[in-house]
């Protein structure tokens, strides 16, 4: 690491006051920051630092996400071949889905970087890293044949208006990366749902998929009421349950695979960077929200067994990784129990109701994005009331 | 079970604020703290609940077409509906002041915090509007009427709190300079409707 150190120290002074590329010092700061931990110390008084900054937190969040991303790599190779009815190795299946999926993420990572960029010069501050998670989360979440275009009008969108408008890092209201998606969601609804998109290379070619299979994502299947589940290569699925935890279905690229994703949940858990209480209220309100259509039942889908609504779709991924994004949540204690719960209720609830959203998870996580300061601030007020009354109390 | 849809469309899914967008002045004007949208959010309800009703009154027994036959043969084909703007105003119009004053009388503190907001509310547009969707949908009966006025007025009320919450937090963001203010709430606003938008389509 030598060698770099001494190469950021060398160029330094060009970009401090005075130097020739002063403008651009947010973007030496960003880097530096980036590589190593800076060596700031406190002005006044004694504080007790912790090695553990935003760059380290955002950089644990994405390797968490590492294992779902490489999942969703292999399985973009394993879907396709697949649908086309051909075998092949284990290498090119992952090299396959490397070439379809690598540059939605290259897009992803440069068009945000970039606009943070301009953002940060502009504004004269430092560089916020919170776009290393979105420009993460934002590949993850969106289906393999997605237009590098749209990934990129996606991403700007998400960075300006969900993000920067407020302030930058920190300050956004509604988590960024589900911004993108939802804004690809309304504005190219035939990108971002059917039977085509969840497939390399099966949307402009006339291929048909081998053996009358089916493209479409577990959920779609089973809001279309079809017999069955049926998989690419027009195998019925024998036990949905498995495929869909172990995620070799059509889906969107991070989200299939809720073993891998509960692999980033561990280390996200471990390392104690993600609330453990909004995952577990969001997983018990989803379960609960199941039980209770199973109880009612009254169509095919309400019958879907608890456990496995719960591996369906984008479930996992949205309560793991986008509702416990530590800005966009509740962020009192009482307040992210009742923000889990109500987003796994409410995923769950558009899921089933809404035929022509069955991706319930990002909508519910929004809407609950855009709750989370209502709750929080009627927590406080029970708070200050309750503390009030116990004044009184010892006071009389 | 018809009430119980009506109710839930009616907050989630045609949101006066988030679907039609009515009612947008006083929405962005009375939203800087969570204790005035209450205030404001829960006359809106009052207001809605009771003119949508009286309302519905009016147009089936006064205003629509053969609605006078009560009175007698010769009433029957009489049509003044053409009144029906002006009629529901002035309902409405009396109700706020019935608001007003107990507002006035009742909590001081909030009618100095509303100000001009709440004699506006007669101007408000979410409460014509629920007049008139109430007669552009026909309800079967005044219970439907009723549901609906209410829910509608929930659903406004819920949209004024959330966005109070939410500038109360953005109160410390570093909002642009040139966004401060209105600019930055109508781009909340517009991110709350994509959010709502999760419930549009759902058929109850």
């Amino acid at each position: 690491m030598n060698p770099i150190h001494n190469l950021l120290e060398k160029v330094k002074p060009n970009f401090e006051k005075g130097g020739k590329f002063e403008k651009f010092y947010p973007v030496y700061d960003g880097m530096a920051t980036f590589l190593f931990v800076p060596g700031h110390t406190t002005h006044s008084g004694s504080h007790i630092r912790d090695g553990i900054d935003l760059k380290r937190t955002m950089i644990m969040v994405v390797i968490a996400m590492i294992p779902a991303l490489l999942f969703g790599i292999w399985n973009t190779g394993y879907q396709h071949f697949l649908a086309l009815g051909e075998t092949v190795t284990f290498m090119d299946q992952f090299i396959y889905g490397a070439i379809q999926v690598l540059p939605i993420v290259i897009v992803s990572y440069g068009v945000g970087l970039g606009v943070e960029f301009i953002f940060c010069i502009i504004n004269k501050h430092q560089i916020n890293e919170g776009f290393l998670v979105s420009g993460m989360l934002i590949p993850l979440i969106l289906p393999v044949e997605i237009p590098l275009w749209m990934v990129a009008a996606a991403t700007i969108f998400a960075v300006v208006i969900g993000k920067e408008v407020f302030g930058g890092t920190g300050m956004n209201i509604v988590n960024v990366a589900l911004t993108a998606r939802a804004f690809l969601f309304f504005a190219y609804p035939t990108w971002m749902s059917g039977d085509k998109v969840w497939i390399g290379d099966m949307t402009d070619k006339t291929l048909a998929f081998a053996d009358g299979s089916t493209g479409a994502t577990l959920l779609a299947q089973a809001t279309q009421k079809s017999s069955g589940f049926i998989d690419a290569a027009g195998v019925a699925y024998q036990d949905t349950f498995m495929s869909a935890f172990m995620g070799m279905v059509p889906g969107s690229i991070g989200e299939t695979s809720t073993l891998a994703i509960l692999i980033g949940a561990a280390i996200l858990l471990i390392t104690g960077i993600a609330s453990w209480k909004i995952m577990l209220s969001g997983v018990v309100g989803g379960y609960v929200m199941s039980l209770l259509f199973n109880l009612w039942g009254a169509n095919e889908f309400m019958l879907v067994p608890a456990h496995e609504q719960l591996v369906f779709g984008g479930f996992m991924f949205g309560i793991v990784f986008m509702a416990t994004d530590p800005v966009t949540a509740a962020q009192t204690g009482v307040g992210k129990y009742i923000y889990g719960f109500l987003i796994g209720f409410l995923a769950i609830m558009i899921r089933v109701f809404n035929p022509a959203y069955p991706e319930g998870v990002m909508l519910a996580i929004l809407f609950m994005n855009v709750m989370a300061p209502l709750i929080d601030h009627y927590v406080i007020e029970a708070n200050v009331k309750r503390r009030k009354k116990r004044t009184v109390a010892i006071a009389a | 079970m018809e009430y119980f849809n009506i109710f839930v469309k009616s907050i989630f899914i045609e949101n006066m604020i988030f679907a039609y967008f009515l009612g947008m002045c006083s929405y962005l004007a009375v939203s800087k703290t969570v204790k005035t949208g209450v205030g404001l959010g829960a006359a809106v309800i009052f207001v809605l609940a009771v003119t949508v009703p009286v309302n519905y009154l009016l147009e089936n027994y006064v205003l629509k077409e053969g609605a006078l036959s009560w009175l007698g043969q010769d009433f029957a084909d009489v049509d003044l509906s053409f009144l029906s703007f002006i009629m529901f105003i002035a309902v409405i119009a009396s109700m706020v002041q019935l608001v007003e004053m107990a507002v006035e009388k009742y909590a001081p503190a909030l009618y100095g915090a509303l100000g001009i907001f709440l004699p506006l509310i007669a101007v408000n547009c979410s409460i014509l509007g629920g007049s008139l969707f109430m007669q552009e949908r026909q309800y079967a009966n005044i219970g439907e009427a009723t549901v609906f006025g209410l829910g509608s007025g929930v659903g406004w009320f819920l949209a004024i709190v959330a966005i109070a919450a939410i500038r109360e937090k953005i109160r410390y963001s570093n909002v642009p300079a040139p966004l401060r203010g209105l600019g930055i709430t109508f781009i909340i606003t517009g991110l709350m409707g994509i959010a709502f938008m999760s419930f549009m389509g759902i058929e109850l």
